[in-house]
C-alpha cells in the first residue's frame, strides 16, 4: 500500500480509488481528497519550490489561504498554472507539476540561489540592477524571470467557457461554518430569501476539520444534516464552491462559482465556472478566521504547517503528514491539534508552548516556556531544536510540525469598501472595524468570536436581527450543545536570534528583511509591502501579515494597531481572466450588427470591415481581382459612369417630431431649420458647447412637426444622447419627442447619373421623380414597389446625382435585391465603404477623419454656417478668439507635384527650405485615397490659413514612413466643384 | 452601484451613462453680454466635492430619462434621485 500517511475515518470516501499524478508519478487517491491530501497520504510532502530562493517547500495550510503548495494542473489547453494544491479537489486521473523548480522538485539546480541568500535581500533587484539603465529590459528582467517565475501557462485557448450570472436575495450568508449556517437556518426559516456561499466544496467550516460534537451528532454530522435541510427550503440557495470575492456598493457581491474544476472535462452544456454578481438587501459575513504561524529559524521545511491545517488532514481527510509530529504553540488551540492526532494513532513527540504555564499534556509531552530555535532535513523536517525555558537546547525527531500563533479573523470582506479593522486586545488580532460595507453584519469568528458556541448563537442573532429590519419574524432555531472554550493566548510572534526565519514563504520575505526594510526607511506599512514583497502575490499575505506587522511594530517600538494594516482589496481569492471574460472573447467579444443587406452582400463575395459594432461591405471583388484597389476603383467609376449602390443603414436616424421640432434643430444644429420647408432636406452641423464640431448629418422635413435627422455611424448613440440632454435638461418644456430609429429602416444610397432611371423602376409611378419634381435636397414619404411605404431623400455624399432610399428593415434584403435586378440593364454596381470613402474625398465632404474632436466649423471651411440670427449649442465658444486666430487651420485638397508619389493620413506639411520639426508645423493630412478619376493620389489636409494659400507647393513629410516629397494646395473639391451632377 | 429610478426603481449603474455636474443644467444666457466668460465657467469649471454631489446619469440601456442623482464621492451613498426635467423645471428651465 502506497499510501504510506492514510488514517483511518475521514470525510473521503475510502472504499473507492482515483489516480492521479504529480510530476512523473502517480498515486492513488480517494474521492474527497485535495491534490495536497492525496500527496501528504502518499508520503509526498515536497510540493514546490519557493519563489526565490527555490528552498523546498510543503503545504503551510488546507486552505485558500496556501502559500506554498502551489502547482501547475491539468494538460493540454485546460493547463492552469498557480493553483493552490490545497483546494485543488482530486478527480480521477488528474495530473498535476511542480512548479519553479529545473530539471526536478528535488534537485533544483537554482536553490544556490538559497546558498547566495545574503545578496538576495529585500530591496535586491532595485540595488543591483540599475546600471546600465539599457540592461534592465534586455538582460535582467528576462534572467529575474525565468528564475523567479511560477507556472507557465499553456498558450493555447481555453477550451471550456465562463458565465456571468446575477442573482438577488434579502440576505446573503458568506460561510457556511456553525455562524453561517446558524444564520441561514434563521433566516430560511423566519421567510427570507437566502443565499449561502462558501468556498469549499462542503459546508461546514472548521467543523468538518475538528472532532468537536454538536449535541449528540459529530460537527461534521450536523453540518451536513443543516445542509441538507438548508437545500429542501425553496427560499434558499446553498452555493458550495462558491467564493464571495468583493463587496461592492449598495449591497453589491461579486462570488465566483467552480461549477467544474472538480471534473476532469465540465459536463455537457456547462460552464467551467460562473462569476455571480449577488444584489443582496443585508449580509452577514461569517467568513471564519485564518490560524496565523510562529516565526522561527528554518520554519520552511517541508513537514511543518499550521497546527490547524495538521487537524483538518487527519480529521477531514484521514491523512497526516507524517507518523510522528510534534506541535509549537502559544495558546491552547495548538493542544487540540496534539489530542486530535494521538486520537487518530498518530505519535505526538512533543507540544513545545511559549507559555511557562502551558496546560499539561493528554498523553503526550509538553515543554512549557519552550521554543523552536532551529529545524533539520533536506527537503524535508526530520528534527527540531528545541531551547527549553531554561536554556537548554535537545533534539526531537519529527517529521512534521504543527504550528499554532492563534486566529486571525478572516476581515477582508469588511475592508473592501471604508473599513479599518480594529485591534481586539484579549485576542491578540484584528477585528473588524470602522466602517463596515452597507447592510453588512458580522458573525462567528470573523468577528473574533472562536467558540463553536458562541458562533453558533452569533450568526442566528445576525439573522434575526436582519428578519426584523426587514419586517419578518424569525424564530430562534434549536441550535445544539457545542464546544465552548474560551480564548487563551499569550503573544507569541516570532524566536528572536533566527537568521533565516520566514515570515512571508511565499514572497521568501524572512524577519531580517523587514527589519533592513525599517533600518532602510521604510517605516509606512505601505512602504514595507512594497520593498519587501511582504503580503502580496496569490495568498495576499493572509498567513504572513500579523506576523510581519508583529515585527515591523516591535522593531519601530510601536504597538502593532499604530502600524496598522495594509489595504484589503477585491479579490479575496485569485480568480482567472476568463471569468470576468464570461462569453466576451473572440468574435463574442461584442454584439455584431450586420446591416439589412448583409447576407446578400455575403453572396456576392463582399469583404467586410467592423464600424463600430456594425460590419459593413468594404468592397465585393470580382473574379480575377487581385487587389482590393482593383475593385475599388472600378466601383468608383462605374458609380461615376452609370449607378452604384452601396447600403448606409448604419448611419444614426433619429426620429424628431413635435410641434417645437424645427426649434429643438435650431438648437441641435448650428445653422438654420426653423424655415426648412416640408419636403426638404439640409445639411447640418452639430458643435459642442465647447465649439469644437461634434457630428453633421442631414435633416429631413416630412412634415411641420416631423423631421428626420441622420448622424454619422460612429456617433449615432452620442449624438442621441447628446439630444436627449439638450431636449430634457436644457428646454423641458419643449414640445418635441426622440426615438432612434436607426434599426428600424433599411436605407440605400443609389448614386450616379443614372440613378434617376433606376429608382423610377422601383418608386411607384404616381410619385413625381423629375429634377423639378424631386430636386435635389427634396425628400418624401413615399411607396416603393406597388405600395411599400418607403422614404426618399435626394441627398448626395458622392458628390454624384444620388438618392437614398429607406424601407422597413425587414424588407432591405429584398430591396437590395430588387435595385440590382431592377439596375441591371443600366450597368449598376454595388458599392462598399472603400468606394464610399475614395468619392466622398474626391468630392471634398468632411467625415470622421476630420471630425475629429479638435477641429471647429471654422477649420472646416463652414463657419458662416454659425447662425448668428439665433442660438444654438457651441454657437457661444465657437466665436472665442482662440479658435478664431487668422492663422487657424483650413481644409484644403493637396495634390502630388509628382502624380506618382502617395498622399498618406497623418503626415504633416511644412512650408519649403523650413525646418521640419513641430515649431514649423503648417498642418496635417487627414484623409487620403488613390483617385481613379485623376489618376493619383489625393488627399485631405488641415492647413494653418489654407484657403489662402491656394496653389502654393509644401513640404510633405512623414520622418517615420520616410515620406518627403511635394504637394500642391489645391480645393478640396477634386470632382465637379460647382455641384452640377448633384442637381443634374 | 445601485440608482433608484424614480420610474423604475432600484437599477445597476452599468445601465447609465455617467456625464458629471448636475450644473451643466444651468446653460448660461448666450445674450448677456460676458457670455463668454460665463460659458467658460459653464464649461470647462467644475466642483470636485469629497462629500455630496449632483451629478447628471443617463439610462442609456432603459428608458433614456437623464436623471439628476445625489450621490456622496467618498461613500458612494446616493440620497437623492430625480428626473432631471423636473429638477430643470423647478431651476427655471422651460423652452
Amino acid at each position: 500500500m502506497s499510501q504510506v500517511n492514510r488514517l483511518n475515518g475521514g470525510l473521503i470516501d475510502q472504499s473507492r480509488s482515483i489516480s492521479f499524478r504529480f510530476d512523473d508519478r502517480w498515486m492513488k487517491g480517494h474521492p474527497g481528497d485535495t491534490l495536497a491530501s492525496a500527496l501528504l497520504a502518499n508520503g509526498v510532502r515536497l510540493m514546490g519550490r519557493s519563489f526565490k530562493y527555490h528552498r523546498p517547500r510543503g503545504p503551510l495550510t488546507a486552505g485558500s489561504e496556501e502559500p506554498n503548495a502551489i502547482v501547475e494542473l491539468r494538460d493540454g489547453a485546460r493547463q492552469e498554472p498557480n493553483t493552490r494544491a490545497t483546494t485543488a479537489e482530486l478527480f480521477d486521473g488528474l495530473t498535476a507539476r511542480s512548479q519553479n523548480r529545473w530539471p526536478s522538485l528535488a534537485f533544483d539546480a537554482l536553490s544556490i540561489n538559497d546558498r547566495l541568500s545574503s545578496f538576495f535581500a529585500a530591496g535586491f533587484y532595485y540595488k543591483t540592477f540599475m546600471w546600465p539603465a539599457a540592461f534592465w529590459e534586455k538582460l535582467y528582467e528576462p534572467m529575474i524571470r525565468r528564475a523567479a517565475g511560477l507556472g507557465s501557462l499553456s498558450l493555447k485557448a481555453d477550451p471550456d467557457n465562463y458565465d456571468k450570472g446575477y442573482l438577488h436575495c434579502d440576505v446573503l450568508i458568506i460561510g457556511a461554518g456553525p455562524a453561517g449556517l446558524a444564520a441561514a437556518l434563521t433566516a430560511g426559516e423566519a421567510g427570507l430569501s437566502v443565499i449561502l456561499a462558501d468556498e469549499d466544496s462542503l459546508a461546514g467550516g472548521r467543523l468538518n476539520a475538528e472532532s468537536f460534537a454538536m449535541g449528540q451528532q459529530a460537527g461534521h454530522a450536523w453540518a451536513a444534516e443543516t445542509a441538507a435541510r438548508l437545500a429542501a427550503m425553496p427560499n434558499v440557495r446553498l452555493m458550495t464552491r462558491t467564493t464571495v470575492l468583493g463587496a461592492f456598493d449598495h449591497g453589491i457581491y461579486g462570488a465566483l462559482e467552480r461549477v467544474s474544476d472538480h471534473l476532469a472535462v465540465p459536463a455537457e452544456g456547462k460552464p467551467r465556472q460562473i462569476l455571480w454578481r449577488i444584489y443582496s438587501r443585508r449580509a452577514i459575513l461569517a467568513g471564519g478566521a485564518t490560524e496565523r504561524p510562529i516565526v522561527f529559524e528554518n520554519n520552511d521545511r517541508p513537514g511543518i504547517m499550521l497546527a490547524s491545517a495538521m487537524r483538518a488532514y487527519a480529521n477531514r481527510w484521514a491523512a497526516t503528514p507524517a507518523q510522528e509530529i510534534a506541535v509549537f504553540t502559544n495558546n491552547d488551540d495548538g493542544h487540540r491539534t496534539a489530542a486530535d492526532l494521538t486520537a487518530k494513532g498518530v505519535l505526538v513527540a512533543a507540544v513545545i508552548d511559549t507559555r511557562p504555564d502551558a496546560p499539561k499534556g493528554q498523553g503526550y509531552e509538553v515543554i512549557a516556556g519552550g521554543t523552536i530555535t532551529n529545524t533539520s532535513g533536506r527537503l524535508g523536517l526530520a528534527q527540531v531544536e528545541v531551547t527549553d525555558a531554561k536554556g537548554n537546547r535537545r533534539q526531537i525527531k519529527c517529521g512534521a510540525l504543527g504550528v499554532s500563533g492563534g486566529w486571525n479573523p478572516n476581515v477582508s470582506l469588511t475592508c473592501h469598501q471604508r473599513g479599518r479593522p480594529a485591534w481586539d486586545v484579549d485576542i491578540h488580532a484584528f477585528v473588524p472595524g470602522g466602517t463596515l460595507p452597507e447592510g453588512m453584519v458580522v458573525a462567528g469568528a470573523a468577528n473574533g468570536v472562536f467558540s463553536t458556541h458562541a458562533a453558533l448563537h452569533a450568526g442566528a442573532e445576525a439573522a434575526v436581527g436582519i428578519a426584523a429590519d426587514l419586517g419578518h419574524t424569525a424564530p430562534s432555531p434549536d441550535l445544539p450543545e457545542a464546544e465552548d472554550a474560551p480564548v487563551a493566548i499569550t503573544p507569541f510572534w516570532h524566536v528572536s536570534g533566527a537568521k533565516r526565519a520566514w515570515v512571508d514563504q511565499q514572497n521568501d520575505v524572512t524577519a531580517k528583511d523587514i527589519k533592513l526594510a525599517h533600518q532602510e526607511n521604510f517605516t509606512s506599512v505601505e512602504h514595507l509591502k512594497r520593498y519587501t514583497t511582504l503580503g502580496m502575490a496569490t495568498d495576499q499575505g493572509k498567513t504572513s501579515n500579523m506576523a510581519g506587522l508583529a515585527i515591523m511594530a516591535e522593531v519601530a517600538g510601536k504597538s502593532i494597531p499604530e502600524v496598522g494594516t495594509t489595504m484589503f482589496r477585491p479579490p479575496y481569492t485569485p480568480t482567472a481572466i476568463g471569468a470576468f471574460a464570461g462569453r466576451s472573447r473572440g468574435t463574442d467579444f461584442r454584439p455584431i450588427r450586420k446591416t439589412p443587406s448583409h447576407f446578400w452582400a455575403e453572396e456576392q463575395g463582399a469583404e467586410f470591415v467592423e464600424v463600430g459594432m456594425w460590419l459593413r461591405a468594404q468592397w465585393f471583388p470580382r473574379a480575377g481581382e487581385t487587389h482590393w484597389r482593383e475593385s475599388v476603383d472600378r466601383e468608383v467609376l462605374q458609380t461615376r459612369r452609370s449607378v452604384g449602390v452601396c447600403d448606409v443603414t448604419t448611419l444614426g436616424k433619429i426620429d424628431v417630431q413635435g410641434s417645437d421640432a424645427a426649434e429643438f434643430l435650431n438648437a441641435i444644429y448650428c445653422n438654420g431649420f426653423a424655415k426648412l420647408a416640408v419636403g426638404r432636406t439640409r445639411y447640418g452641423l452639430m458643435l459642442r458647447e465647447d465649439g469644437i464640431a461634434m457630428d453633421d448629418g442631414t435633416a429631413g422635413r416630412l412634415a411641420e412637426d416631423h423631421f428626420v435627422v441622420t448622424t454619422t455611424t460612429a456617433n449615432a448613440v452620442g449624438v442621441y444622447r447628446h439630444m436627449e440632454f439638450v431636449r430634457q435638461c436644457l428646454y423641458p418644456d419643449m414640445d418635441v419627442q426622440l426615438i432612434s430609429t436607426t434599426e428600424a429602416w433599411a436605407q440605400f444610397a443609389v448614386a450616379g447619373p443614372r440613378s434617376r432611371e433606376l429608382l423610377r423602376k422601383i418608386v411607384d409611378p404616381e410619385f413625381d421623380m423629375t429634377n423639378e419634381g424631386f430636386p435635389f435636397m427634396a425628400c418624401g414619404e413615399i411607396t416603393v414597389c406597388g405600395g411599400l411605404r418607403a422614404r426618399l431623400f435626394r441627398i448626395s455624399f458622392s458628390g454624384e446625382l444620388a438618392y437614398e432610399i429607406a424601407v422597413p428593415t425587414r424588407y432591405g434584403d429584398a430591396m437590395i435585391r430588387r435595385l440590382m435586378e431592377a439596375g441591371r440593364e443600366f450597368d449598376v454596381v454595388p458599392y462598399g465603404t472603400e468606394a464610399l470613402g475614395v468619392m466622398r474625398i474626391e468630392k471634398g465632404h468632411a467625415a470622421g477623419n476630420e471630425l475629429n474632436g479638435t477641429t471647429t466649423a471654422l477649420n472646416l471651411g463652414m463657419d458662416r454656417m454659425v447662425s448668428t440670427k439665433k442660438d444654438s449649442i457651441g454657437a457661444v465658444l465657437s466665436r472665442r478668439e482662440g479658435l478664431n486666430e487668422p492663422d487657424a487651420l483650413r481644409l484644403v485638397g493637396l495634390r502630388p507635384v509628382s502624380p506618382d508619389k502617395p498622399v498618406p493620413a497623418g503626415a504633416h506639411l511644412m512650408t519649403k527650405g523650413s525646418a521640419v520639426d513641430a515649431a514649423h508645423d503648417q498642418g496635417y493630412v487627414t484623409s487620403a485615397c488613390y483617385s481613379p478619376n485623376l489618376g493619383h493620389q489625393i488627399g485631405l489636409a488641415f492647413l494653418k490659413s489654407g484657403h489662402e494659400r491656394m496653389g502654393e507647393i509644401l513640404r510633405l513629410v512623414s520622418p517615420l514612413t520616410g515620406i518627403d516629397h511635394e504637394v500642391e494646395v489645391v480645393s478640396a473639391h477634386f470632382v465637379d466643384p460647382e455641384g452640377d451632377r448633384l442637381r443634374a | 452601484m445601485l440608482i433608484n429610478h424614480p420610474l423604475l426603481g432600484p437599477r445597476d449603474a452599468s445601465e447609465f451613462i455617467y456625464k458629471g455636474d448636475a450644473a451643466l443644467i444651468h446653460r448660461p444666457d448666450p445674450t448677456a453680454p460676458d457670455a463668454q466668460e460665463v460659458f467658460i465657467d459653464y464649461g470647462y469649471l467644475r466642483d470636485n466635492p469629497a462629500g455630496a454631489h449632483r451629478e447628471l446619469w443617463f439610462h442609456e440601456q432603459g428608458d433614456r430619462s437623464w436623471l439628476v442623482v445625489t450621490r456622496d464621492t467618498v461613500t458612494h451613498e446616493i440620497t437623492e434621485v430625480e428626473l432631471a426635467r423636473d429638477v430643470a423645471r423647478r431651476e427655471g428651465r422651460s423652452k
